[in-house]
């Protein structure tokens, strides 16, 4: 099964004056995934949203949205992608329901204003002028009037930007429930955890130029990412005879406490195993793994948050 | 076309929610025409010579109103909805760039009739309004003079780099103009010399063309103000068309 990928982008650049913005950029999204894509402010993650929501013309480069080329076909591709803008506004004095009203009649093939209003959670608020939602229920909002002509494709520019984490889960819940729909997802992003938990594949861009493009998982493993089982012993122990285990990759000792770095689902199990087997207790275990903010971070040189 | 009659409707709709402009284009200038009305009265020996004061004073109020909403509303609208995204917004959707534009001009241009009619009405009730005019005339007069002052609230959306520019350059242009030219305030009390230099205004001439309507003055006497009128609003236009933004 290999249907033509939803969004197709092949060497996309984009500079304004003397800055950079879309780099030779290449990928594509296949119909009913998830991709989403990372970077810090100003790394070009607007841009190439603009770019495919036929918004702005690309320098060079060859794109394709459903098969149609955004600069040139824009008519025949506006009724069907759905577009969350990072920097769009309604009137203030426009009431949901009246804004839905007007965002369906753009459009022949339209969803019930109803029905998107209660799937978003925001049916009792139809009749809230705009100026008075809240930030969650703002960009729930937007997201609606993303949705209500069943586009193919969705373009969501920062869409949990200034949420707090419970709005940010719902709006992931809705992300995801569009997918299960069919719909093709592109969303850019600066939460770590939101791209690791939310997307399918996870696009890395610095400085308009994609670094890395792969699942979170194995984007955190190609960073060199791993396991990490750390304890606490008070018996005198080899712990050369840790290093032989086949998923370890490195013991040391840190402030006291013994850091095995290794691999795959078995490894704390292994470890306690071992050290039982030489009866040895292992006190206070801890286990972590690398995070895609670890893989960021190896990827870029640089943390997300800071700006 | 799909979407433009809501999106006309919708912006009528917001218009009327925002007390400030309503006030200004609808209530204004009928409260100009009650006070003045009030103190000099519709005689045909009043203050304006041989035609009632409120008959003479009328067209200017229309011109107030055309001006109001065409130069201050759209320019100011519009350059708010550019700072604010919402005319990136709209871009994404399947309307037409030109028909985003065309809706606010539409419903502006349906408030600025009710404007009108409504001072028509109140002149009539009150004063008991006199148009010597016919309604060919008339209706020409008043689409010439509302192509004008649309197009430089256009020109204003276009050029002004904010929406806070936009209302301070629409406001100085907007005052001085409005008494000068003749339209809130007859142009017969105004100095000669102010009188002479008001003639670099275009709202003077929409004065002009809407009182010669107004009081039946064949048309073919209004060439050369119908000629200032038109190239106003064609340069206004090419300005708007040449400098505008979308953000």
């Amino acid at each position: 099964m290999t249907a033509a990928p939803a969004i197709e982008v092949r060497g996309l650049q984009k500079r304004y004056g003397a800055a950079i913005a879309a780099d030779a950029m290449t990928f594509s999204v296949a119909a009913g995934e998830i991709l989403g894509v990372i970077g810090r402010n100003g790394a070009g993650k607007t841009t190439l949203v603009e770019c495919l929501a036929t918004l702005r013309r690309p320098d060079a480069g060859e794109l394709r949205v459903l098969g149609l080329d955004p600069t040139r076909d824009g008519r025949a591709l506006r009724p069907r992608i759905g577009v969350q803008l990072q920097s769009a506004a309604l009137p203030d004095r426009l009431r949901l329901w009246e804004a839905l009203d007007l965002f369906a009649s753009f459009h022949r093939k339209r969803r019930r204003s109803a029905d998107v209003l209660a799937e978003l959670g925001l049916a009792d608020s139809a009749n809230v002028a705009f100026g008075d939602l809240s930030g969650g229920q703002k960009q729930r909002a937007f997201i609606a009037l993303a949705l209500i002509h069943e586009p193919e494709v969705v373009l969501l520019d920062e869409l949990t930007t200034g949420l707090d984490p419970q709005a940010r889960r719902g709006i992931w819940d809705l992300v995801r429930a569009m997918r299960d729909r069919g719909v093709t997802v592109l969303l850019t992003t600066h939460f770590m955890e939101e791209a690791e938990r939310l997307c399918d594949r996870v696009a890395v861009i610095r400085h308009g130029r994609i670094v890395a493009l792969d699942t979170p998982e194995r984007l955190v493993a190609a960073a060199g990412g791993c396991r990490r089982v750390s304890f606490r012993i008070d018996t005198p122990f080899d712990l050369d005879g840790l290093g032989t285990l086949t998923p370890v990759r490195r013991v040391h000792r840190v402030d006291g406490r013994v850091v095995v770095e290794g691999d795959g689902d078995d490894l704390a199990v292994e470890i306690i195993r071992t050290l039982a087997a030489s009866g040895v207790r292992p006190m206070d275990v801890r286990t972590e793994q690398s995070t895609l903010e670890d893989a960021f971070l190896a990827l870029t040189g640089e943390r997300l948050d800071e700006s | 076309m799909r979407g433009v009659g809501k999106l006309t409707w919708v912006e009528m709709k917001l218009f009327v929610r925002e007390p400030l402009g309503a006030f200004f284009t609808l209530i204004f200038p009928v409260v100009l025409l009650l006070i003045f009305g009030a103190v000099f009265g519709n005689h045909t020996s009043g203050a304006a010579g041989d035609v009632g004061f409120v008959d003479a004073a009328t067209p200017g109020y229309v011109a107030l109103v055309i001006a109001t909403s065409g130069l201050l509303s759209l320019g100011i609208n519009v350059a708010r909805y550019r700072e604010q995204g919402i005319l990136r917004r709209l871009r994404v959707t399947p309307l037409r760039p030109g028909a985003v534009l065309a809706a606010q001009v539409a419903a502006l241009f349906v408030v600025t009739t009710i404007g009108v009619g409504m001072l028509l009405a109140t002149g009539r009730a009150l004063f008991g309004l006199h148009c010597a005019g016919t309604p060919g005339p008339l209706a020409a007069a008043f689409a010439i003079s509302s192509a004008t002052m649309f197009a430089l609230g256009m020109a204003l959306a276009s050029v002004a780099a904010s929406a806070r520019a936009a209302q301070a350059v629409g406001m100085a242009i907007f005052y001085p103009m409005i008494f000068l030219s003749g339209a809130a305030l007859p142009r017969e009390l105004l100095p000669d010399g102010i009188r002479h230099a008001a003639v670099v205004l275009p709202l003077t001439h929409v004065v002009t063309l809407l009182q010669a309507a107004w009081s039946g003055t064949p048309w073919t006497t209004q060439l050369s103000t119908i000629a200032v009128l038109g190239l106003t609003t064609v340069m206004a236009s090419a300005l708007a068309v040449w400098s505008f933004r979308w953000e």
